[in-house]
């Protein structure tokens, strides 16, 4: 556990912007607000998790205490195989904290943590020298699901064509897809996030979305509520999400394909990543021995499709 | 500030300096916080400068109209500030518009008008008010007054994501803040001032609407600066309300932007050595720097109060 001083002094300063930008606020309103942004995702995704499977740990214990940060996508995965390492292994502590890819990425190479999960490759967000000191562990495959809210009817499953003419503003209206007569309501995560990224990339091939027309709301918690409660309203959100939040939105399938762990797995379904942990340097100790153990056999062939993610290999 | 002299008691060398101890440690705590206070600023400056610094981006940039950070997108890069700086203006004046109205005839009526036991109710209340946490009115906002305002205006507001949405949010969260400090200001119109009045034989509320508002005007105003600038920073519930959308509007019936939501929408995706979190940061300084304006601001209100 290292907390370099310039990585105190941001996380002290950042801290200290929002109150003295605030300046009046006291502090009990900003406490709650970051641990929301946090606190929304995880206890979003840990709603799927109540029936998770017990899984053996590690062959052999590695003492130690390790934190892990990043990509809230793959958060329950990491922290559900967290927990199953230390349940076996008392003497070592793993930690796992949300925060974004880029956070993740950033805390690993200032060696703030010492994994960075990220939805992105680092080369992608970091310069080449910084990302060439990173190590990239592929555990999972995770999936995306385009989302409607049901009072979109008749609209079981896009073409990557409609989907681009409706995330690119060319089609405003369900009826033009086959839907019933409503206007459609774009809601984006921000730009600068794994799950969009990713999705610009798969479905978009690139083309920019209609941003001007758009709302935005920057977590998978956030992008349902909006989703579930506006008219005509789609997103894109994780499959763990989408799972935990089954009765309140409706999944569109692409190119007739509907998201499932198995479709992942077979590669017939498009829109899903690797999902990436990064070590700085090659990995030793504790974190070496708990990324072997997420590529034994029960995390990924019985932990990893019950967090409805699809396995490495 | 000269150490006092106590030789008068005649007390041993070891057992001043403990004697000393509190005054040592409420300098230490002093300059504790002026060193800290120094330290953000000069941290938040250099972050903030850093994208003129390290990228060709020239400083004028950050006022024109396009925020797209975004190096993997068709569009070209563009740090354009406005849509976020219009934005939190028309968050922080709107709501004071929202809620000065309300908070000074609140204020009025419980420090001129209100019976004993109106006052035992509306204070507690008051403070209850300050005490909600600012996630509560934005959770409030997102699944009452967006979904209201979406479906019960015909159409007007299209998503119910709204700049009106994120106004009447912060108003209520400035309210109890501008009601004590205008009721503070009231309290502080001497009696006497009154009495002069009503001796003269005016009615009540003339002795209130010639005498205590005037006198109180200083106070007031600072009041409805300092909910403003309480405004200027929130920015969790806003960002739960306002749609999010980095186009500068000017109707009240769209979805909008502002500073703080934009700095916690990418912050977290974002690495220190992209430019795009550099912009951020310049966001963060940009906000720092109209806190200080307001801050200046407040200072020329109160000052001129005391001349008064």
């Amino acid at each position: 556990m290292t907390i370099t001083p310039a990585k105190r002094l941001g996380a002290l300063a950042f801290a200290a912007t929002l109150l003295v930008a605030a300046c009046g606020s006291s502090s009990a309103t900003t406490a709650p607000s970051a641990a929301a942004s946090a606190g929304a995702s995880a206890a979003a995704s840990s709603a799927p998790g109540a029936s998770l499977p017990t899984i053996a740990g590690p062959a052999t214990c590695v003492d130690g205490s390790i934190t892990a940060s990043g990509s809230t996508a793959l958060q329950p995965l990491v922290d559900a195989a967290g927990k199953a390492y230390v349940a076996a292994c008392p003497k070592s502590t793993i930690s796992v904290q949300g925060g974004g890819s880029g956070t993740g990425l950033t805390q690993v190479l200032q060696g703030a943590v010492q994994i960075g999960n990220s939805d992105v490759t680092a080369d992608s967000k970091l310069k080449p020298e910084e990302a060439s000191q990173l190590v990239d562990h592929i555990v999972a495959k995770q999936g995306w699901v385009m989302v409607v809210n049901p009072s979109v009817t008749g609209v079981p499953s896009l073409t990557t064509q409609q989907a681009q003419d409706i995330w690119t503003g060319k089609t405003t209206n369900w009826k033009d897809v086959g839907g019933n007569d409503q206007a459609i309501v774009l809601i984006l995560r921000p730009a600068s996030s794994g799950t969009r990224a990713t999705f610009k990339k798969i479905v978009l091939g690139g083309k920019d979305e209609a941003s001007g027309q758009a709302l935005t709301e920057d977590s998978n918690g956030a992008v349902t509520t909006a989703v579930s409660t506006t008219p005509g309203a789609t997103s894109v959100i994780g499959f763990a999400y989408y799972q935990a939040n089954k009765s309140k939105v409706t999944a569109l399938g692409l190119d007739g394909v509907q998201g499932s762990v198995a479709t992942m797995q077979d590669g017939t379904y498009k829109l899903s990543a690797n999902g990436h942990m990064y070590s700085k340097g090659q990995p030793s100790g504790l974190v070496q021995s708990f990324l072997d153990y997420m590529m034994t056999d029960q995390v990924q062939n019985t932990l990893i499709p019950a967090l409805y993610y699809a396995p490495a290999k | 500030m000269t150490a006092p002299t106590t030789t008068l008691l005649s007390v041993k060398p070891g057992r001043m300096a403990r004697l000393d101890l509190p005054r040592r440690s409420t300098q230490l705590s002093a300059a504790l916080v002026i060193a800290i206070v120094a330290l953000i600023l000069s941290f938040i400056t250099w972050r903030g400068i850093q994208l003129f610094l390290q990228t060709p981006t020239p400083v004028w940039q950050i006022l024109t109209p396009t925020w797209q950070p975004d190096p993997a997108a068709e569009a070209p890069v563009n740090y354009g500030l406005l849509p976020f700086i219009v934005g939190t203006l028309e968050i922080f004046v709107g709501a004071a518009a929202i809620a000065a109205p309300l908070s000074v005839g609140l204020a009025l009526f419980m420090a001129e008008v209100a019976p004993d036991w109106a006052r035992r109710i509306t204070q507690p209340a008051l403070e209850v008010f300050v005490g909600i946490p600012s996630v509560v009115y934005g959770f409030l906002g997102l699944s009452i007054l967006v979904p209201f305002l979406r479906a019960d205006f015909n159409g007007l507001f299209r998503f119910g994501f709204s700049m009106f949405a994120g106004q009447i949010v912060v108003a209520l969260m400035i309210l109890p803040t501008i009601t004590s400090l205008a009721y503070d200001a009231f309290k502080t119109v001497p009696l006497e001032m009154r009495s002069a009045s009503l001796a003269l034989g005016t009615t009540r509320w003339q002795a209130i609407r010639h005498v205590v508002l005037p006198a109180a005007t200083g106070g007031i105003l600072t009041a409805i600066v300092m909910g403003m600038m309480r405004a200027a920073g929130e920015a969790l519930a806003v960002q739960m309300v306002i749609g999010n959308r980095a186009n500068i509007t000017w109707n009240p019936t769209d979805p909008m932007i502002t500073l703080t939501a934009g700095i916690t929408m990418d912050m977290g995706n974002t690495t220190s050595s992209e430019p795009w979190n550099m912009a951020l940061w310049t966001m963060g300084l940009v906000l720092l720097v109209m806190s200080l304006a307001f801050v200046l601001l407040v200072r020329r209100l109160s000052a001129r109060r005391q001349v008064a």
